[in-house]
């Protein structure tokens, strides 16, 4: 399981990154953390010609308050995240999903930038990145470009980045303090993908649900959200039977898709379980860790 | 523009000795380490980053050696099974797991003892599911786990009570 | 909880019983093993193989051109040029009846009969170039129609896989009974289940690993191998290499894991072995992972329908079963891959000593990977069919499991029992075990508990296993079948000048903690600390000859060949020590080194003083007498077909109804294995043998799509157990010695992984006993816990659940 030859490189900047991913078009595959990425070319799936290394790019390092929020630069690592104040005030979410990545020695080099960028339908950080209305930060040749996370997963290990583009950071807006947060997903053995997993925000007024956004992951080809659950407790307390009542939209939001060890009807009453017990915690008001 | 190479020269600290090699590309550390720099402690189980049984600490933090390209270890600290024995940090460990027969093939053993010294230098007093959930990424066929937890358990009080002693 | 193992001094003393700890352990935690891949030698070319991604296919075409002119290869080779060297391979058993196989060659030739059969080498001076030259090789395939369901193997329409044998049948064994329809139409109560257990992949975390090396001027080849039988591989490789035996030495250094893996001859390790023939450089290869889980030789799948007859009462009156299990293509080599459904007959029933039993095993050639044998070859499987079928039996009735249990199991004092299946089991303790594994775990207290949390809807369930283990074979499973494969071992000792002992002996180190077994043994018999005995284990050139390690024989066998050596050498050393004396040998003991008066106790001579007389002081000898200071003595267990052993396991689990998902809460054993040389070895291999049952109870199925592709052949997809989930293991032991030998110690290798699966199938079906859902498919994946509960939405329903 060797991987197959390629040649190699190592930009000190995002400009000589761009040039270079020009230059090779098809051919240049980009590593940062490489935990992906290296499994792919020893399982020979992949075989680029040219790795552009982004991983001492000092733009795209760095976890920093900006005016508007928080600012995760790609190269981020979870770890970094993980154990960030910082990320665990902004974006909540995403500070919990980290701790569900693999195993420890995977989170010290796995970056956020590479989670993103190459949208694994079961991976954390697309789902916390989703749930939380993130922005990506894109830069190309001719400029910076930001997407909505809601417009940048698209299929599986499909985003809208362009040919030739980086992601460089992503910026989380920070959080009314009244906001809830649940991070969970289901899995048989700890480190495992997730079988199912499910990302939730809520602003509880009183009792009443004023606002809740849902994430699912790996359930389909991307991270999606569940409106229809969601807006069906808007506006009621959360009790048992208004999340029985709120799961039976679940159907109508997402088609869970086979895998390996879980056929559709499975995963569905899997996710349903989840979701339940997700919506459960959030009644509960601890701010999960 | 940069031209793309197949073979990189890096400069490393190795066990606390500073290397300088050229090294191909496309090779991991866990190869690097165990072919050109002759440390065979360093074991590959899976090459493809699950088995743990590569684990190696760079810049003090546990990688896996087969995720991680020669190459992107230019620059920093690197510390195998070997320099972590040498530096007679992890004595505690072994002699904790040589008692309690921790080990058996062995093969997993250098990355545990590596993978647990780590917990215990964060978390000297780890409880067994803490011990279980840092090892969670080890896989062993041999032990069960049982006696590595009682292993890792025995060294962490054994370090606490020296520390006691010696404060 | 009680833990057996204790810490030991650092000066014990190692004597047979003691917990000591490994003295060949320590390099292995500080990275200073030496397995195979550690092994460098100079020239030392890689080899890499072209497999077959078709489970079937007529290999049209192999067009090597451009695999042969990639940089850094030095050869590439095809099944006809490895066929020129190597004798191919039939895995048939002689005095296995009818069972018939097909000549095997290292390479596929003309047809490739398996997804990841090896086809074509590439050898290159690196690993990585080896792989990129193959994947320039081109092979021009035709796909035939794969056979990949193991019940419709044997159906007319069925494709051949060998047309030559006229069907699919590799072998088949039937046990009738005339009695068992009445006994069945009589009884008060039956029940029966469907068993599947799934094929399972070792995961031995080193690969294969093979290096060898042949010097064309001497014509001697050494090879290095990761494997449990060096003398087995050293027999093979000399006859069919056509190398005298003289010429070869095989060296199993470091062994990262075996469990029946490396005991086979695969193809891949046997090409190696050609290639350092042709090419006169050594030749490496060590599987990688994605290898090892397309050629690794499988176990452990069965499809057993079974049936049990019993009274009101609560006796078991009879068994009925029908196991069907796959091989791959081929009989392996030279171990059959039938002895697992061979043992699943012999001992459904047999802790309870069922004489009313029918029994069919039919084993069916499959074109799917490989087959052999999996720790504990066949027992596993006998014992989750037994076990479920007794729990069945007792709700069936009324009757608690572990009473039902008690009544049934063959009475102490019956012993030697014949079975109707023909072995014989010596002595068992399975009420005393039984008695204290109760006792263990509380079961009184898990029952109210469980009983309470029911009441809250919390699912808690407890399961036992009882199971026998054979042990220490005799050369009834091989050596009469016609098989090169030795029930003998052997062992040699030597005093040398300083005093200490150099001991070597035919069974192998692959962590059980075979050498450290073998010192204590010879240290207690002479006096000595175990630390004063050196131990080599695993090369040919050194160790005498015997059958290694496989069906628990290493201790009680190879442990009692070291026993009787040790007492040959006291003898002679306590001879030599009278002799100068001009006392009677009885006159004097060993000990702590030295040769002492048996009275006084006084030292006379030291070990050390004794050798360096018969070695350098020849002249004070006494006239016409040498002494003997090198023994040599072996030993064959020919009593009993096996000696047969016996435990019993508990699961505590808890069962998420609404996920499926499952909580190991606790494990306990109880098991007898006789005399124990070292508590903390055996206590350890307990534990890794539960584990590896509870994975197959949860977690390992390979699983094969329509084509007979292997669609989880990643760790990723094929899941072992981790130490998260996993329980802390209470072990405990009764003692019954076996009469057969001196030691009086029978295996326990073995032992955890007999009864696991059983006992954690068990506790889930015990949890789910209030929604009726009744399980008999491992792994107990959630999606079946699932389709379970679903399939008795009408409460009070027994159901199987058995789907994907």
């Amino acid at each position: 399981m060797k991987a197959p030859p390629f040649r190699y490189s190592r930009p000190e900047t995002v400009e000589e990154a761009l040039e270079l991913l020009a230059h090779y078009g098809d051919e240049a595959q980009v590593i940062a953390g490489g935990q992906s990425l290296l499994p792919a070319l020893a399982l020979r799936l992949s075989a680029p010609g040219v790795l552009v290394d982004v991983s001492r790019i000092g733009t795209l390092q760095g976890i920093y308050e900006i005016p508007t929020g928080l600012r995760i630069g790609a190269m981020a690592r979870h770890q970094e995240i993980e154990r960030s104040s910082l990320v665990a005030t902004y974006a909540p979410l995403l500070a919990t999903a980290m701790r569900q990545v693999a195993h420890p020695p995977i989170r010290v080099m796995g970056t956020f930038g590479g989670s993103v960028a190459l949208a694994d339908p079961a991976a954390e950080a697309p789902a916390a990145t989703l749930a939380h209305e993130a922005t990506l930060v894109v830069r190309t040749l001719a400029g910076e470009t930001r997407i909505r996370a809601e417009d940048f997963f698209l299929g599986v290990y499909t985003t809208a980045l362009e040919p030739g583009a980086i992601l460089v950071a992503a910026e989380f807006a920070r959080p009314p303090p009244s906001e809830r947060f649940v991070f969970r997903e289901l899995a048989r053995r700890s480190g495992d993908f997730a079988t199912v997993g499910v990302a939730a925000r809520a602003v509880i007024e009183g009792s009443r649900v004023a606002f809740m956004r849902i994430v699912l992951f790996g359930v389909v080809d991307r991270p999606v959200t569940a409106p229809k659950t969601a807006s069906a407790l808007v506006g009621s307390d959360l009790t048992k039977s208004s999340i029985e009542a709120a799961l039976d939209a679940l159907g109508s939001d997402v088609s869970p898709s086979a895998d390996l060890h879980h056929d559709e009807a499975t995963k569905m009453r899997l996710l349903r379980v989840l979701v339940k017990r997700v919506l459960l915690e959030l009644n509960d008001g601890v701010r999960n860790d | 523009m940069i031209e793309p190479q197949e073979t990189f020269d890096i400069a490393c600290t190795l066990n606390g000795v500073e290397v300088r090699a050229t090294v191909p590309v496309r090779q991991h550390l866990a190869d690097f380490l165990r072919e050109s720099m002759e440390l065979k402690g360093t074991h590959v189980g899976c090459e493809h980053g699950v088995c743990g049984a590569c684990t190696v600490l760079l810049d003090g933090e546990p990688v896996r050696g087969c995720l991680v390209l020669a190459v992107q270890a230019d620059a920093r600290r690197i510390e195998t099974i070997e320099g972590a024995v040498s530096s007679g940090r992890v004595a505690a460990l072994v002699h904790a797991f040589e008692q309690r027969n921790a080990a058996q093939c062995g093969f997993c053993s250098p990355a545990m003892i590596l993978t647990a010294a780590e917990l215990l230098a964060r978390v000297p007093s780890p409880t067994r599911m803490e011990v279980r959930e840092q090892i969670s990424g080890n896989y062993c066929r041999c032990t069960g786990y049982e006696a590595i937890v009682d292993a890792v358990m025995s060294a962490a009080s054994r370090q606490a009570r020296a520390n006691e002693q010696d404060s | 909880m009680i833990k057996a193992a204790t810490v030991a001094t650092a000066h014990a003393k190692g004597t047979i019983g003691e917990p000591v700890p490994r003295r060949d352990v320590r390099r292995l935690l500080e990275g200073k093993g030496c397995y195979v891949d550690d092994v460098s030698v100079p020239r030392m070319a890689h080899a890499v193989f072209v497999r077959s991604p078709f489970a079937h296919a007529v290999i049209k075409h192999i067009d090597t051109s451009l695999a042969t002119t990639a940089p850094g290869v030095v050869h590439v080779a095809t099944g006809r040029d490895i066929a020129k060297l190597c004798k191919p391979y039939v895995g048939t058993i002689s005095h296995l009846v009818g069972m018939q196989s097909m000549p095997q060659y290292p390479l596929a030739i003309d047809r490739a009969r398996w997804s990841g059969e090896p086809v074509v080498v590439v050898v290159a001076e690196t690993r990585a170039q080896a792989e990129d030259a193959a994947a320039l090789v081109d092979i021009d395939w035709e796909e035939l129609p794969a056979v990949v369901d193991e019940e419709s193997a044997l159906d007319a329409g069925t494709p051949l896989i060998h047309p030559e044998l006229g069907s699919n049948l590799c072998w088949e064994r039937v046990l009738d009974n005339p009695e068992i329809e009445r006994v069945f139409a009589a009884a008060d109560a039956v029940v029966e289940a469907t068993f599947v257990t799934s094929r399972h992949t070792h995961v031995t975390l080193e690969p294969r690993s093979i290096l060898a090396r042949f010097n064309s001027a001497d014509q001697q080849l050494t090879v290095w191998h990761s494997t449990q039988v060096p003398h087995m591989m050293h027999w093979v490789f000399a006859h069919h290499f056509a190398l005298p035996e003289a010429n070869v030495r095989v060296i199993a250094p470091d062994v990262g894991g075996s469990f029946g893996l490396k005991i086979h001859v695969y193809g891949d390790e046997m090409t190696t072995v050609a290639l350092t023939m042709i090419l006169g450089r050594p030749v490496k290869f060590v599987a990688d992972r994605l290898e090892s889980f397309a050629s690794d030789f499988h176990a452990r799948g069965h499809r057993v329908k079974a049936r049990m007859a019993v009274s009101a009462a609560g006796s078991i009156l009879a068994i009925d079963m029908d196991d069907l299990q796959s091989l791959g293509p081929f009989a392996s080599y030279p171990r059959g891959g039938v002895n697992e459904s061979r043992q699943v007959v012999n001992l459904v029933g047999a802790a309870y000593g069922v004489d009313c039993y029918r029994a069919r095993a039919r084993v069916v050639f499959q074109n799917k990977s490989m087959y052999g044998q999996y720790r504990s070859v066949g027992h596993p499987v006998a014992c989750l069919v037994t076990e479920g079928l007794v729990d069945r039996a007792a709700a069936a009735i009324g009757m608690d499991p572990a009473e039902f249990r008690r009544k049934n199991y063959i009475p102490a004092t019956a012993f030697p029992r014949k079975l109707v299946t023909g072995p014989v089991l010596e002595n068992l303790s399975q009420h005393e075990a039984l008695d204290k594994l109760l006792q263990l775990m509380d079961y009184g207290s898990l029952r109210a508990e469980q009983a309470e949390l029911r009441a809250k809807g919390i699912y808690r369930g407890i399961g036992l296993g009882s199971f026998l283990e054979m042990s220490n074979p005799s050369s009834a499973t091989y050596g009469r079948g016609g098989v090169a494969i030795a029930s003998q071992d052997a062992c040699t000792l030597r005093l040398m000048p300083t005093g200490s002992v150099f001991c070597t002996a035919s069974i192998n180190e692959f962590g059980q903690g075979a050498a450290t077994a073998c010192a204590q043994i010879a240290a207690t018999e002479l006096g000595l600390s175990y630390s004063q005995v050196r131990v080599n284990l695993g090369d040919t050139d050194i160790a005498p000859y015997g059958g290694g390690n496989w069906g628990s024989r290493g201790t009680g066998i190879g442990g009692e060949a070291v026993l009787l050596t040790a007492r040959a050498l006291k003898a002679n050393i306590v001879e030599l020590a009278a002799k100068l004396i001009g006392c009677a040998p009885q006159a004097l003991e060993v000990r702590d080194g030295a040769v002492c008066d048996f009275l006084s106790g006084a030292r006379r001579y030291t070990f050390e003083e004794l050798a360096r007389i018969a070695y350098f002081n020849t002249e004070t000898l006494p006239p016409g007498y040498t002494p003997e200071l090198t023994v040599s003595r072996s030993y064959a267990q020919r009593t009993y077909d096996g000696v047969c052993t016996n435990g019993i396991q508990a699961s505590y689990v808890e069962v998420d109804s609404e996920t499926g998902y499952v909580k190991l809460l606790g494990h306990w054993v109880v098991e007898d294995c006789g005399t124990i040389i070292n508590p903390l070895l055996v206590d350890e291999q307990v534990r890794g043998g539960v584990v590896q049952g509870i994975g197959a109870a949860l977690y390992e199925q390979c699983m094969y799509g329509r084509t007979g592709q292997l669609l989880n052949a990643t760790l990723v997809d094929y899941h072992v157990p981790l130490a998260r989930e996993m329980p802390d293991i209470v072990v405990a032991h009764t003692c019954t010695p076996t009469a057969t030998s001196q030691l009086g110690a029978k295996g326990a290798g073995e032992a955890g992984v007999a009864g696991a699966s059983a006992a954690v199938l068990n506790a889930i079906n015990d949890a789910l006993i209030p929604s009726g859902a009744l399980l008999s498919t491992i792994p107990a994946t959630p999606q079946r816990i699932l389709a379970a509960l679903d399939m008795c939405t009408v409460p009070g329903t027994q159901q199987q659940g058995d789907s994907r």
